[in-house]
């Protein structure tokens, strides 16, 4: 069954039409890229479905609600994780302190509570930490805890994003360009861990991505954007041998994915 | 280390009243009470980025309702006619708070600057009850029976509030409240991905924040013993803003030693007031210039021994 299903989605800047009749559905626990040249549309597609763009038309299905009438944080309260091309770490805050905000859905202290520091909002605290600290060594940044974000390197960056994402417990995790910057052994180390969500956790992820090796190794099915629109979609093996996407894409070889 | 210095430091403060002058009871009076303004100003603008030039403006009315309060209702026991004050003063900071969520940078600074501005207008034109112009005088608060009619025993009134306030925004800015304010202040598309409402957040950073400067207002109140509406004007909110930046933004004990320096800078350059602004303005200056993050980052090094 689909957990999301964008509907004929349209969304205008200023006279150029970023978005014009996607439709795209995923399946629960499937790994979908998106893929496509630099400004087909890929990261609009995330910031609408994260609730920063609202769509000039078009309807999105999430387990069943419409998306479109809720505010960003509502949206991720309902199990939406995302990172972003440009990584958005609170940069002055440390590593640890940034996953603990990505668990602030999950935690419950208010302004008196935590103030008066109860019993239950130390336990909850505590709690929060052993979490965090533990997605922290997941995704290889352990030793990173007290450093602060803006500091790390830009792979770690990366990584920190999606231990902040995870933070929230996402049903559906949004990862645009995850391995951006990130060197091959790296980026396999990437590829394991976005397999290991899917299989461990049962997510379902949608990912943006410009490199082809970890896009065609670990993604169920691909839809292709070219100028706002959805050109093609499949298994891997299609698309990769889609004409339409080699004529209007690998072909044009200009360094977009 | 730390613990070493924080007890040495809350002995300082117990002894301080038999061991210094009068007139310096009375001005660590004052340090406490600038010390909860400049927290919780820090709140609102050094942890949600929302700079306020019209703290002056919450103080008058946390000072202004503990009075009145204690001039027309002597039995409540000052604690309450403190908590009673920064309530009000929390309600008016919701109350401001919102329509200001549609408020960015500039505007939004616009917007308590002439906050305050209006507040003190308010106070002057409500003569009937604060005797406008004239001035107010504060009778002094009572608890438990007694009348705190020194300045030791206004002192460590301060004091013991200031401590628990302390204590309240530490535990704050360490858990989930405070790490949402951080994360709107550090990215907005990210605190909102997170889950964290900007709204939400926003507003309670007025409400706490008012709170806090209420609570300050109605010790003032206490402190001085006299109030009147131009004690509140925009250099005072300027003098709040100085405070958190020299001290720190996004840092409590930051607050807390630049209320400090800055309250004693106050009194040496008493003799001077024409060119306090002047003075002011070049701290400032020579602070952002030369120690970004304030005196809590350039001290950090030694906390960390
Ligand atoms: N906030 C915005 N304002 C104006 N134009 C935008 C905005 N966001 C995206 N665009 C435009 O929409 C197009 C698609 O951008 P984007 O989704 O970022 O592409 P990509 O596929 O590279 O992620 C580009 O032409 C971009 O300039
Ligand atoms: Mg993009």
């Amino acid at each position: 069954m689909a957990l999301v299903s964008v509907e004929d989605l349209s969304i205008v800047f200023g006279g150029l039409a970023a978005l014009s009749g996607v439709t795209l559905e995923v399946d629960e626990g499937e790994i979908f890229a998106l893929i496509g040249p630099n400004g087909a549309g890929k990261t609009t597609v995330f910031n609408v479905l994260s609730g920063l763009y609202r769509p000039s038309a078009g309807r999105i299905a999430y387990a069943g609600e419409d998306l479109l009438r809720l505010a960003p944080h509502e949206i991720a309260r309902r199990g939406v994780g995302r990172t972003f091309q440009n990584t958005e770490v609170f940069r002055q805050l440390s590593a640890l302190d940034n996953v603990l905000i990505g668990e602030h859905a999950r935690l419950r202290s208010g302004v008196w509570s935590g103030a008066l520091a109860l019993p239950w909002v130390r336990r909850e605290e505590a709690a929060a930490r052993q979490r965090a600290l533990g997605l922290l060594g997941r995704l290889g940044l352990g030793e990173a805890a007290g450093v602060e974000a803006g500091s790390l390197p830009l792979g770690s960056q990366k990584r920190l994003e999606i231990a902040r994402a995870l933070a929230s417990e996402p049903r559906l995790l949004l990862l645009d360009e995850p391995a951006g910057g990130l060197n091959p052994t790296e980026t396999r180390a990437l590829m394991a861990v976005i397999c290991s969500l899917r299989d461990e956790l049962g997510l379902t992820i949608m990912v943006v991505e410009h490199d082809m090796d970890l896009v065609m190794s670990i993604s169920d099915r691909i839809a292709v954007l070219d100028y706002g629109r959805k050109i093609a979609e499949g298994k891997p093996r299609e698309i990769a041998a889609d004409p339409v996407v080699i004529e209007a894409y690998l072909g044009r070889d200009e360094g977009g994915a | 280390m730390r613990r070493w210095a924080l007890g040495a430091l809350g002995a300082g403060v117990l002894a301080w009243p038999w061991v210094a002058p009068r007139y310096f009871v009375f001005l660590a009076s004052l340090i406490l009470v600038n010390a909860v303004v400049a927290i919780g100003l820090n709140l609102l603008s050094g942890y949600t980025n929302q700079l306020s030039f019209g703290h002056a403006g919450f103080l008058a009315i946390g000072a202004y309702a503990a009075a009145l309060l204690t001039i027309h209702a002597p039995a409540i026991p000052v604690v309450v006619t403190l908590l009673l004050g920064g309530a009000i003063t929390a309600v008016v900071g919701l109350a401001f708070g919102v329509p200001c969520l549609r408020l960015g940078g500039l505007y939004l600074s616009m917007a308590t600057l002439a906050f305050g501005f209006v507040v003190a207008e308010v106070i002057l034109n409500l003569d009937a009850l604060t005797r406008g112009a004239d001035g107010l005088r504060v009778p002094a608060g009572r608890i438990a029976g007694w009348a705190l009619s020194t300045d030791t025993a206004r002192y460590y009134l301060a004091a013991a509030v200031t401590a628990v306030l302390v204590a309240g925004a530490v535990n704050l800015t360490r858990t989930r409240v405070g790490r949402a304010f951080l994360a709107i202040r550090e990215s907005e598309v990210a605190a909102q991905a997170s889950g964290v409402s900007l709204a939400a957040y926003r507003t309670a950073a007025f409400g706490v924040s008012a709170f806090y400067t209420g609570v300050a207002g109605g010790l003032f109140a206490f402190v001085v013993g006299y109030l009147s509406p131009d004690a509140f004007d925009v250099f005072l909110s300027v003098d709040f803003v100085v405070m958190i930046i020299l001290g720190g933004l996004g840092s409590v004990p930051g607050s807390i030693m630049g209320a400090a320096v800055v309250t004693v800078l106050h009194d040496w350059l008493a003799a001077f007031q024409n060119f306090r602004p002047l003075i002011f303005g070049a701290i400032l200056i020579a602070c952002m210039l030369f120690m970004p993050g304030g005196m809590a980052r350039a001290l950090r090094p030694l906390g960390r021994r």
